[in-house]
């Protein structure tokens, strides 16, 4: 009888970002950025408005190319993982149910059809929207919304999870109700990698800080020697509610 | 008025000939826009999806060909079936199935080319999702299509329109054969020539009671899809 070998599928962890820059158009978008994102606590991206993180985001995530310097996941020099998964600001509902969003996430072929009907149940349920699976997507509210997005990124066992802002414009009860599925979903040992300009969320969140402003990596460190002891200037105006431009 | 009266007569009466006329047209339009809706929706999704040398051309000539002058189609489409003609040995000349080939023809450029605008504008929308996503270029071509179903029963309902109310081209590949491959269109050509103004009249009354409910219908089942699935 043949043994049949399951080969476990490469880490995409730790990322290695290694003085990478992003141009676009004659613009600096990123500079200089060499940062390790390793398995752990969630590092969250703080910094103003226009700082780079949605763009570090999406460089980690391989969506955007450097134009110098270089990144690799899991120490390959590849994009090809598909273990990596990212929910954007604000994420395009696809015009189905809800539960055939999920489906669609999870992709064909992947599962097996009665598989499949359970895992979107399990990840409707995780986000706490069993009950709305039949409603359109686009017709839930934009909390709904969100966690709806993270059921998708989710669908497909990443094992570091990317969020853009994923509680901004959100009242406070449905900023809870998505911190705490991050929360759940960084203690079953997926890397959060989030980007906030809200202190509170990253106090509430962070394992490490990484602080940015103008698309340059100013301060990074474990979250509480940064929020005790920032050692940039920028950062302790940034902490102090000071406008940093 | 007595023109008037007559023409309800013969809708109400039951009258044979009139619907026969009105079930070929029907037969054809239908075929029509369903064969060009098989090849068009893909060819617009494609070109939506696809960078490729020459696409802007194709995609100008495309928009173009929306308005094709339907005698030049039927022309070209009699030469190509014509017994002498390429596809002669087909023997489709004069039948409803080179009635239902010429008005693809003229209906394909139409689906193609506002599928192509529909799916692109939606693509903008779900470009980020789906290379996130990492979905490949069928699975994407499908759930455009999919997703851009409502907006496209309009693209359908513009070809279904075109077809239904062509005259030349189904005239010159038809023959306008009575009781064979006579549609609404050529009988009231026909009969306007003739002075038979009762029964033009007539068909032009169904004829466009029919284009209002095909698009009522479809205007409703939309609605009911929006309300359903957003």
């Amino acid at each position: 009888m043949p043994v049949e070998i399951m080969r476990a599928p490469p880490s995409e962890l730790p990322i290695t970002i290694a003085d990478a820059s992003v141009r676009s158009g004659g613009v600096t978008i990123l500079e200089g950025i060499s940062l390790v994102l390793a398995p752990g606590a969630p590092t969250v991206l703080i910094g103003p408005n226009g700082s780079g993180k949605s763009s570090l985001l999406r460089l980690a995530m391989g969506l955007l190319a450097p134009t110098s310097g270089r990144i690799m996941w899991g120490g390959r020099g590849t994009t090809a993982g598909d273990r990596r998964a990212i929910v954007f600001q604000r994420p395009v509902m696809l015009r189905r149910s809800v539960a055939a969003n999920v489906a669609f996430a999870l992709g064909r072929g992947m599962l097996a059809r009665r598989a499949h009907a359970d895992r979107v149940a399990e990840l409707l349920d995780l986000v706490g929207l069993s009950a709305l699976g039949a409603r359109p997507a686009r017709r839930l509210s934009g909390g709904e919304q969100q966690r709806l997005a993270l059921a998708r990124a989710l669908a497909r066992n990443p094992e570091v999870l990317f969020l853009d802002e994923p509680t901004a414009n959100l009242d406070p009860a449905a900023t809870k109700a998505v911190e705490d599925i991050i929360v759940r979903v960084a203690a079953a040992g997926v890397k959060i990698v989030l980007a906030t300009h809200d202190l509170g969320e990253a106090r509430r969140l962070a394992g490490d800080v990484v602080f940015m402003v103008k698309g340059r990596v100013r301060e990074s460190a474990p979250a509480k020697s940064f929020f005790a002891d920032p050692t940039t200037r920028e950062a302790q105006a940034f902490l102090s509610g000071d406008l940093v431009i | 008025m007595q023109t008037g009266v007559s023409a309800f007569d013969l809708i109400l009466g039951g009258d044979p000939a009139l619907y026969a006329i009105i079930g070929l047209s029907l037969t054809v339009s239908f075929s029509a826009t369903l064969l060009a809706a098989v090849i068009g929706l893909p060819l617009g999704a494609l070109l939506a999806l696809v960078r490729f040398p020459g696409r802007a051309v194709i995609v100008v000539v495309l928009n173009a060909f929306m308005g094709l002058p339907p005698v030049v189609v039927g022309l070209a489409m009699y030469l190509l079936l014509s017994r002498s003609g390429p596809l002669g040995f087909l023997g489709l000349l004069f039948t409803p199935e080179a009635m239902i080939l010429a008005q693809a023809v003229l209906v394909i450029p139409i689906i193609a080319a506002l599928t192509r605008q529909t799916v692109e504008d939606l693509w903008v929308e779900y470009r980020d999702e789906m290379t996130a996503m990492r979905i490949g270029p069928a699975a994407r071509i499908g759930a455009l299509l999919w997703d851009a179903r409502f907006s496209l029963v309009t693209t359908l309902l513009a070809g279904f329109g075109r077809a239904a109310a062509e005259v030349g081209t189904v005239m010159i590949v038809g023959g306008n054969i009575n009781g064979f491959t006579r549609t609404m269109t050529t009988a009231i050509a026909l009969e306007t020539s003739k002075g038979d103004l009762p029964l033009a009249i007539g068909l032009g009354i169904v004829l466009i009671t029919l284009i209002v409910a095909v698009n009522a219908g479809a205007a409703a089942a939309r609605r009911l899809g929006e309300i359903h699935a957003g």
